[in-house]
């Protein structure tokens, strides 16, 4: 289980978080919405202690993020598994030596054993005989799942997905969204997933929540989000260009 | 009045920052390269990519420098009829001078630009936080391998700098200005004393570091897309310049009063 608990952060000019609490259950796909540059990113980098904030705490299965020192967050963070929105692959390896990095870097796996868990994972995201090629050999939609079969490479408990489906061409973000589901299933993982592709959140969230100025505005099941009542959720996730949302910028 | 004084004191809390961040950085470094495990292969194809492939310019550029050095003492010594000082005067600039400094510029110009953009465009790309979720060090990844090999390379290369930079100053002494070949390499190595080579290569390892901490740092605070990354190379290289006069002229200054 993750809590989050009366999280801060500003940065030079503005509030992002501001007092944000949300319980994340151990198995379930929950996603967080909100617009661009409201913080979800932000949200998502405490999660895993790539940023520290200036108050509040971050649980991860009652180790407090924020209290931790760098070599004390590596040790949890072999747990976690994370895809970034521009998949983040090392350019400088293949996409072998990409997938293959945690294993290698912290075990003591032999390289065959690595080549067939790499190729294990390359198989789970759908692809399959490309581990000798750059990641700039690859398209977008092939980054984000080679991305993917990094995050999932050791198994990891939790996974954070930063904006999966963004950029990508329809039909390719809605496999992205199987395989969410799919990984979520076959791995028993935890998804946190960032977005504000609507399409996707529907399909894939056991909860949906919606981050509005730095705070968890509603939280609940999809068809409860889908049918509410608040101005405020109903402008973002029917994309109007009128509402609350606009008028109060 | 007052937008000054609020800019000043933002400016100058830009600069302890960038100071405390360098110097953290620093420390960070030293006490990574002791903990294992150590990375063996990144550290020799460092190695490689920082010394081995800088030393075609750094040949170009000490001999031009040697000959250079010849010619314009030539200028002067000729009048006196003192040519013969010139091998001497080329050597101890050589070591003591041009050497270090010199290939510490050329380094820092050719090997700390190509840090700066790499590790910058990592930070751009999230690949350096890629690293940091993947329980990863970026400063024993990334700059453990780098400020190590540049530690032992630069003043390799300074000291192939230095005999190149003689080799220079012989040719145009030996079949230019006709002073005997014996003669020569005797005033070469009669002038020269351990504290000459030892102040130079002192001096290169300082370089080294501030080179190596200069651009790293810079790469990992790099934001804002490509341009950030051109303004971060940018701001790396005239960093590392103005620091390395700055630290020769210091320990000039320092080995005058230790070794007169």
């Amino acid at each position: 289980m993750i809590e989050i608990i009366n999280l801060s952060k500003s940065f030079t000019s503005s509030k992002v978080l501001d007092n944000l609490n949300l319980i994340i259950n151990s198995g379930e796909v929950i996603v967080i919405i909100g617009r661009s540059g409201c913080g979800k990113s932000v949200l998502l980098k405490h999660i895993i202690g790539l940023i520290k904030p200036d108050m509040g705490q971050v649980i991860v299965d009652g180790n407090d993020m924020t209290r931790l020192e760098e070599y004390e967050m590596d040790k949890l963070r072999l747990s976690f598994g994370m895809l970034f929105q521009g998949s983040a692959l090392f350019d400088s390896m293949t996409v072998g030596e990409n997938v293959g990095f945690t294993l290698r870097e912290h075990t003591d796996i032999p390289k065959k054993e690595i080549r067939e868990k790499v190729a294990n994972s390359l198989e789970l995201v759908g692809l399959r005989g490309i581990e000798n090629q750059m990641p700039a050999e690859l398209s977008g939609g092939m980054k984000k799942r080679v991305g993917l079969a990094r995050a999932i490479c050791n198994r990891p408990k939790i996974i954070l997905y930063d904006e999966p489906t963004t950029g990508l061409d329809p039909i390719m973000a809605d496999a992205i969204n199987d395989l969410i589901i799919d990984l979520n299933n076959k791995l028993n993982v935890t998804s946190i997933v960032v977005t504000h592709d609507m399409v996707s959140a529907y399909k894939i969230a056991d909860r949906i929540a919606m981050l509005y100025k730095g705070k968890i505005l509603a939280i609940g099941a999809p068809s409860e989000i889908k049918n509410t009542k608040d101005p405020i959720v109903k402008q973002f996730i029917t994309g109007a260009a009128k509402g609350p949302i606009t008028e109060d910028a | 009045m007052q937008e000054w004084i609020k800019d000043l004191g933002a400016k100058a809390l830009r600069f302890f920052i960038y100071i405390g961040g360098t110097f953290n950085l620093m420390v960070g470094t030293v006490f990574q390269i002791f903990v294992l495990p150590f990375r063996r292969k990144e550290w020799i194809n460092q190695m490689y990519k920082i010394g081995v492939m800088s030393f075609p310019i750094v040949f170009m550029v000490a001999l031009f420098t040697g000959m250079v050095l010849a010619l314009q003492s030539a200028y002067q010594l000729t009048k006196m009829n003192a040519q013969m000082y010139i091998s001497s005067l080329v050597a101890l600039s050589m070591l003591r001078e041009l050497g270090p400094v010199l290939t510490a510029l050329v380094i820092a110009g050719r090997v700390g630009a190509s840090i700066t953009a790499e590790l910058g465009t990592m930070k751009v790309s999230e690949q350096i936080d890629a690293l940091r979720t993947l329980a990863t060090n970026p400063v024993k990844y990334l700059v453990v391998p780098r400020f190590l090999a540049l530690c032992i390379m630069l003043p390799i290369l300074t000291v192939y700098a230095d005999f190149i930079g003689i080799i220079g100053g012989y040719l145009i002494g030996v079949y230019k200005l006709l002073i005997g070949s014996t003669i020569y390499w005797k005033m070469t190595f009669d002038t020269l004393a351990f504290k000459d080579l030892f102040t130079g290569l002192f001096k290169s390892l300082i370089f080294a570091m501030i080179i190596c901490v200069v651009s790293c740092y810079e790469g990992f605070i790099t934001e804002g897309g490509a341009e950030g990354v051109g303004k971060a190379t940018t701001r790396s290289v005239v960093i590392s310049f103005i620091l390395i006069i700055a630290a020769d002229c210091l320990f000039t200054a320092l080995f005058y009063f230790i070794f007169p």
